[in-house]
């Protein structure tokens, strides 16, 4: 959280010059967490109750650890310039797989996990030698990624089923606690607040992402292709190998988020996760990725998959609770976002156009 | 006789280079593919309905009836992709909302009325207003804000079906008058599917206005280069725009046929990723996705290559659910033989072969 800080600071003497000098990536990023604390914030103070006890928050991580994953793989794809729309499917293929092994096979947690990585690679490497050394548009490639990996679900298993898995169901309930966050409940009892262990393995994924993309040379190699992939290729960037290495790195995310999502949900279904790539595709846009490649953060991802849950929590508890008020929400959020974005980016053009 | 031979290669390879070769071919393949494995496939038998009125049924029919509706919406996605340079992916949402436009109007407070309540001519020109005004929505996204299509429309697509809800009060209208199911099964009397003669009208439209009119140009112009369109006195942002109104206006078209199949709608099915099957079929046809050129004919060809794949897939037994995988394969195989990196490829690979033949 101290990067908050560091970037929501700059406020009074000089804010505007502080905010043209930022790099699009940066100021993007300052948008959706400005956003999101307002929101919270806004939440803590009008609806109060619920949004005020740790556990709200924690929450609100539990159900979207998964979402956290699959949105950074989707954020360094479209830093790339391309888009990754199977990750969804491949989420829902991880699960019913996953749980297939489990249950009808009894095997143990480990090899599910390394089934799950399995899945993912194999996704990965497939899309990405396609999109990259064969030219191949990315949308249509993924698309048949999603439709077979949402096909070969059901061939594996028709209908959904629990895991009833003993060693499974032990990872499932583990709870970390988060100390000082606990609260006093009803009875009276103090409560610790948790979270589950996929939290904790999108939060390691957020900060590997973040490292990565920010420090290493790989990681500007995903700007610099997206940026521009003429000069990019004249800078001597293997634009083939960069833009293989982004699907597969997606590819691996959908399979570690696949397995956490299975590991909250503990079942497998055909429906699992449906449209969850639309929900990562919007995350990272209200997280500041472009689809235009070059601009985008992972930390800004992790912020609009929080801003996108926190305000449907909001609708929930102000009494619009019918099914449909979440998709127009979620809608009007992302409209939103993109208006804004647009605004600013073709104002910032202009500026530095005239300058 | 070496001449004739060279004449001959000449227009195979003028063949091949044909836009619509591909998807012709595929057709096609499907075609001998099934006469092979089954040769009832291509029996159409005259039958009477319940009604006691002549329909004709086959898989062939079954083909051109299911197909219309992605024949008539490929028609609107192609000129968005050639215009614009993305891909609408909220026309399934879209398709709901006109639905239950229709469904409303038709409806009014009741939502199983004994008698229809407008006229359905009124109720589609409604739902057409509203399809128009949703697409514009999505034009003005993407050519004044500059938003990416398919971002644009993702929009929509979040909460198109919502929408579609909410316009009922998330309730199930069912319409028993039998003309309203005219537009999606039979007309008495007349044994072929009304879906076909719909999906051929918005066909001769279509192929009307492009003769007629400066749309392909100025279309093509836009998707090609924007700048040097604008420098030539066009309005590329007024031409984006009006190239998702007729996008908008075909999901009206397919919005009535979609419920007047079954007098009724389903808010979360109707039109389920018929968006995917939209874009494959303007794929399919060779136009590039990323905007400039198009072969509207290759698009049509295209959809129906699409629905021929979901028919015979259906026939021999895969279930619904299961259905995307064997369409992906199929699709990621095409999309591989037309790669230009593989096509390249394939073309020195013949030519070295040429060359060896010739030193032995």
């Amino acid at each position: 959280m101290a990067k908050t800080d560091k970037n929501t600071a700059p406020a009074g003497n000089g804010l505007k010059a502080k905010l043209m000098g930022m790099t699009d990536t940066n100021l993007l990023l300052t948008i959706t967490i400005v956003v999101f604390f307002l929101l919270y914030i806004g939440a803590m103070i009008f609806l109060g109750s619920g949004f005020l006890k740790p556990q709200t928050f924690f929450n609100i991580l539990n159900a979207n650890a998964a979402l956290i994953i699959l949105a950074s793989g989707m954020s360094l794809v479209m830093i790339t310039g391309g888009i990754d729309i199977s990750v969804g499917g491949v989420t829902a293929l991880v699960s019913m797989c996953c749980a297939v092994y489990l249950d009808y096979k009894g095997g143990n947690v480990f090899v599910a996990v390394i089934i799950a990585l399995a899945i993912g690679l194999a996704f990965g490497a497939f899309q990405g030698f396609l999109v990259a050394y064969l030219d191949i548009q990315p949308f249509i490639v993924t698309l048949a990624g999603m439709f077979f990996a949402r096909g070969m679900t059901t061939i594996v298993n028709t209908s959904p089923f629990n895991v009833e898995n003993e060693a499974f169901v032990a990872l499932k309930n583990t709870r970390v606690t988060v100390p000082g966050m606990g609260s006093v409940n009803k009875l009276g009892k103090y409560v610790n607040a948790y979270v589950e262990i996929g939290v904790i393995v999108a939060l390691l994924v957020v900060i590997v992402m973040f490292v990565m993309l920010r420090w290493a040379k790989m990681g500007r190699n995903f700007y610099a292709v997206g940026g521009n992939k003429q000069s990019a290729l004249m800078l001597g960037i293997n634009v083939k190998r960069t833009k293989f290495l982004s699907h597969l790195i997606c590819g691996l995310l959908a399979g570690i988020g696949g397995f956490v999502y299975f590991l909250h949900v503990g079942s497998g279904s055909p429906s699992h996760a449906t449209g969850a790539e639309m929900d990562a595709i919007a995350s990272s846009i209200i997280g500041g990725t472009m689809l235009t490649g070059g601009v985008g953060n992972v930390a800004g991802t992790f912020f609009g998959v929080l801003s996108l849950s926190t305000i449907q929590n909001i609708v929930s508890s102000v009494g619009f609770d019918e099914a449909w008020w979440t998709g127009i929400t979620k809608a009007v959020m992302l409209c939103l976002f993109l208006v804004v974005q647009s605004v600013v980016m073709s104002a910032r053009k202009k500026r530095n156009a005239a300058n | 006789m070496a001449n004739n031979e060279t004449a001959k290669t000449n227009s195979l390879m003028k063949l091949v280079r044909n836009q619509c070769f591909i998807p012709v071919a595929a057709l096609l393949l499907l075609a001998v593919f099934n006469l092979i494995a089954d040769p009832s496939f291509f029996k159409i038998t005259l039958g009477y309905n319940s009604a006691g009125n002549p329909v004709l049924s086959g898989f062939i029919i079954d083909i051109l009836n299911n197909g219309s509706e992605l024949a008539i919406l490929a028609i609107g996605m192609t000129l968005v992709t050639a215009a614009s340079g993305g891909q609408d992916i909220s026309v399934g949402a879209a398709i709901a909302i006109a639905g239950s436009v229709v469904l409303r109007v038709l409806c009014g407070r009741n939502a199983r009325p004994e008698t229809l309540q407008a006229p359905i001519i009124v109720a589609f020109l409604v739902a057409c207003v509203v399809a128009m005004l949703f697409g514009a929505f999505n034009g003005v996204l993407v050519a004044y804000f500059k938003i990416q299509p398919m971002i644009a429309t993702l929009i929509l697509y979040t909460a198109g079906r919502s929408i579609a809800a909410w316009i009922n009060n998330n309730e199930l209208p069912v319409i028993s008058d039998p003309s309203f199911a005219y537009f999606g099964n039979f007309i008495p009397g007349i044994p072929v599917p009304t879906p076909v003669f719909i999906a051929i009208i918005c066909m001769v439209i279509i192929g009307i206005v492009l003769k007629v009119t400066n749309l392909r140009l100025y279309t093509q112009a836009v998707g090609i280069n924007q700048s040097s369109s604008r420098l030539n006195g066009l309005n590329p942002e007024m031409i984006k725009v009006m190239a998702f109104v007729i996008l908008g206006l075909c999901v009206a078209v397919v919005g009535l046929i979609k419920v007047s199949r079954i007098s009724s709608i389903n808010y979360s099915v109707i039109a389920k990723d018929i968006e995917m099957d939209a874009i494959l079929a303007v794929a399919l046809g060779g136009n590039a996705l990323s905007g400039g050129k198009f072969n509207m004919a290759a698009s049509i060809i295209g959809a129906y290559v699409i629905q021929c794949l979901t028919t015979t897939l259906y026939k021999f037994g895969v279930s619904s659910t299961a259905l995307p995988a064997y369409k992906a394969v199929v699709v990621i195989l095409l999309v591989i033989v037309s790669a230009p990196t593989v096509r390249e490829w394939f073309s020195t690979f013949t030519k070295k072969m040429k060359l060896s033949k010739e030193v032995a």
